[in-house]
């Protein structure tokens, strides 16, 4: 099959053969994966689940893992990163993802009021570290706050059709009921497996304290012993873990934080440091422009005009905020190419040079 | 920077106020038009794609049929169309990072290869850095007559000379290879500024290039008809060479026509961002046409803008030509444009003329003096 792509990429150089095969259909591309939604349901508040069936490239998720998906918005592709929700032994190939619609959340927003059946979205491959190990533990906790529940809805249900064991704790915090996305389901998982505790508090409803010690001794007197995943808001993953140190159980405890990037409300203000991860150089930022400030770090990035039209400098910006010098506008979005010499950091940022 | 220029009324005297000015008009128009990008530009690329590699399956196509010269005449028009929208609307265009803020790794100008002999990487430094930066500089815009050819007065004259629209109608046959060797400097090989070793991995990437497309266009394609090997050789040829008088014809159009201005590198030292605009406007010359001639020029047909905004995408110089042109004339500058024919027609003249020795020729008359810093430029007034 490749020998073959090759023969043909012959005839189509210098362009990807995938660039003529997604004129007639977006999917069916031979190199580049995507995906198309299949399904879209709109059951917790603020929140929408897409059925996606990805193009044959797709090797499928470990629960808890992620996959990046790319959508176009006004011209311009941005691409997220979502935890598939489903059990990664699906049979039919599809994934499911929960997306939650945030506030300032570009492409959470547009998906939970424009996403329809047919429409193609990129797809990565699924990657990430916090996932279940291959050998499963005989007790685990997982615990979450918001958005976080979509890895652990993946463990879980992934657990439950393996007809695992060991037990469960199941902690999940959120606003209200309604807000629980798959909530009748989780019930029932619970209902169906006597191993599984499913416990959802809802803080703001000033019902149910907030996480605690005591909270987790109450729920799984065992969890000494169990393997932890947390995936949620800064403040639940700060209390788990004090709790988890407390307890020198750290190494039992396993998190995916999600790196939401804000900018910060006064993008032209120095602050924090610049990461030029490709030659492990940290520094602080000095306001000026990535490609000044890069070879005061002592490094040579390529350039050419040092004005922003010859495209020379550009460079691939891994996290953080950045500021167009010559628009003023900012950029948040990770793993985009900038260019070095008409941008500047606002507040931590990785470039990857 | 003082600027020689034609004006009907003599020449045109710019205030260092009256040249940020302008720098701030352009500044503002570049803010809006990137603040409205968006949807429209997308599609538009979009289509120019899906035309572009319509032409090529139809050309390849229709050399099947190339025993009967009326479709191997069709054949040969549909490739060099596309091949055309290619390397301009979409290559030049892309390279130039016009779409890069779609963030489509396919229209990305560091990932873009066009369908040209020349290696895109070379270009982006020999065309967008070099040229782009110093437009019209002597001694440091290498477009200045490509090294070849003399094309400005300030060129000095040998006897070589005399063959200059000799070499200028070889250079349009053979553009693509032009285009190709630019980036090698070769007459800086020549008088011994550069050495082979300087070039050794530009000739590799070239070598790489170039095999692939001549191998798709001589020797695969003409294979895949068969009986008809030649027949197609020959189509892929001449859709090669018709794009090359094309492309060519194009692009001298956008800075050697007469009333086009050069600068020196003193003049041009320390440049603020209005002066820069103002060398960028008379540097360049726009030729007018319709809507489908723009598109197949990939809107250099729309010089003055684009080497204005060089990253904007070339769909909406068309749009914002008037205003371009409206400021211009608003502080008296120059905006040149004409119709092809005079142009092209323009551009060969010169050819023919500096080929000859400076004391036969006369010389062009002073026009535009930019103010600097308070005083007026003494060069060329
Ligand atoms: S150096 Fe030319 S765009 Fe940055």
């Amino acid at each position: 099959m490749v020998g073959l792509i090759d023969l043909v990429e012959r005839l189509t150089t210098p362009h990807p053969l995938d660039r003529y095969l997604e004129l007639v259909r977006p999917t069916l591309t031979l190199r580049q994966m995507r995906a198309e939604i299949t399904h879209v349901r709109r059951s917790a508040v603020g929140s929408v689940t897409l059925t996606l069936r990805p193009t044959r490239q797709w090797t499928g998720h470990l629960a808890g893992q992620y996959v990046q998906i790319g959508v176009v918005i006004d011209g311009v592709r941005h691409t997220r990163c979502y935890s598939p929700v489903n059990t990664q032994t699906r049979r039919d190939r599809h994934i499911e993802l929960t997306i939650k619609a945030h506030p300032h959340g570009l492409v959470s927003n547009y998906l939970h009021e424009n996403a329809i059946p047919g429409m193609v979205v990129d797809l990565a491959p699924a990657a990430g570290v916090f996932h279940l190990p291959e050998q499963r533990p005989d007790r685990i906790v997982l615990i979450t706050g918001g958005s976080g529940i979509t890895p652990a809805l993946s463990m879980l249900r992934t657990l439950a059709t393996e007809g695992y064991q060991g037990r469960v704790l199941f902690l999940h915090y959120n606003r209200s009921p309604e807000w629980v996305p798959h909530r009748a389901e989780l019930q029932a998982l619970a209902l169906a497996h006597t191993n599984f505790r499913v416990e959802m508090l809802y803080p703001e409803l000033g019902q149910d304290p907030n996480f605690s010690y005591d909270e987790l001794e109450r729920l799984a007197p065992w969890f000494a012993a169990a393997q932890t995943y947390l995936c949620g808001p800064p403040g639940l993953m700060k209390a788990v873990r004090t709790v988890y140190e407390a307890e020198q159980l750290s190494d039992r405890l396993h998190l995916e934080e999600f790196v939401l990037t804000v900018a910060p409300a006064d993008p032209a203000t120095a602050e924090g440091s610049v990461t030029f991860s490709g030659s492990d150089i940290t520094t602080e930022n000095t306001g000026a422009s990535l490609l000044e400030q890069a070879e005061s770090a002592g490094l040579t990035p390529a350039y050419g005009c040092r004005m922003g039209i010859c495209f020379t400098c550009t460079a691939v910006k891994r996290s953080g905020c950045t500021r167009n010098l010559r628009t003023g506008e900012v950029d948040a979005d990770p793993d985009q190419p900038i260019q070095l010499c008409i941008n500047a950091p606002v507040g931590d940022v990785d470039i990857a040079i | 920077m003082a600027i020689l220029t034609e004006t009907p009324a003599g020449p045109v005297v710019l205030s260092a106020e009256q040249v940020e000015e302008i720098g701030r008009e352009l500044d503002a128009l570049r803010a809006r038009v990137v603040e409205d990008l968006g949807e429209r530009d997308r599609e538009y690329i979009y289509s120019i794609i899906k035309a572009q590699r319509g032409f090529e399956v139809a050309g390849r196509g229709l050399m099947y049929l190339g025993f009967l010269p009326p479709f191997w005449l069709a054949g040969v028009a549909s490739l060099t169309v596309s091949k055309i929208l290619d390397n301009m609307e979409i290559g030049h265009n892309v390279m130039h990072g016009q779409y890069d803020w779609m963030r489509e790794p396919g229209l990305n100008s560091r990932e873009f290869e066009w369908d040209t002999v020349c290696p895109a990487d070379q270009w982006r430094h020999s065309h967008n850095y070099m040229h782009h930066t110093f437009t019209n500089i002597h001694g440091k815009d290498r477009d200045i007559g490509y090294g070849i050819l003399r094309v400005d007065e300030a060129q000095a004259w040998n006897p070589l000379r005399l063959g200059n629209p000799l070499y200028a109608f070889f250079l349009m046959v053979a553009f693509e290879w032009g285009v190709m060797g630019h980036d090698l400097e070769v007459e800086n090989i020549v008088r011994g500024k550069r050495s082979w070793s300087d070039i050794k991995s530009l000739v590799k990437g070239q070598v790489r290039k170039a095999g692939k497309q001549v191998l798709k266009d001589y020797v695969i394609f003409p294979a895949l008809t068969g009986p008809l090997f030649l027949s197609t050789l020959a189509g892929n040829f001449t859709a090669n060479i018709a794009r090359n008088l094309w492309t060519f014809s194009i692009i001298f159009c956008g800075h050697f026509p007469s009333g086009v201005q050069t600068f020196t590198e003193e003049e041009t030292a320390e440049e603020t961002q209005g002066e820069w605009y103002v060398r960028q406007m008379l540097g360049s010359a726009n030729i007018e046409g319709g809507r489908t001639f723009h598109i197949m020029s990939g809107n250099l047909s729309h010089q003055i803008e684009h080497h204005l905004f060089p990253d904007l995408p070339a769909n909406r110089y068309p749009e914002i030509a008037p205003e371009v042109k409206a400021l211009a004339e608003k502080h008296g500058l120059p905006y040149n444009t004409g119709s092809f024919s005079q142009q092209i027609g323009s551009v060969w003249a010169k050819l023919f003329k500096l080929a000859l020795p400076p004391a036969l020729v006369k010389s062009q008359p002073t026009g535009v003096i930019v103010m600097r810093r308070g005083t007026a430029s003494e060069v060329g007034v």
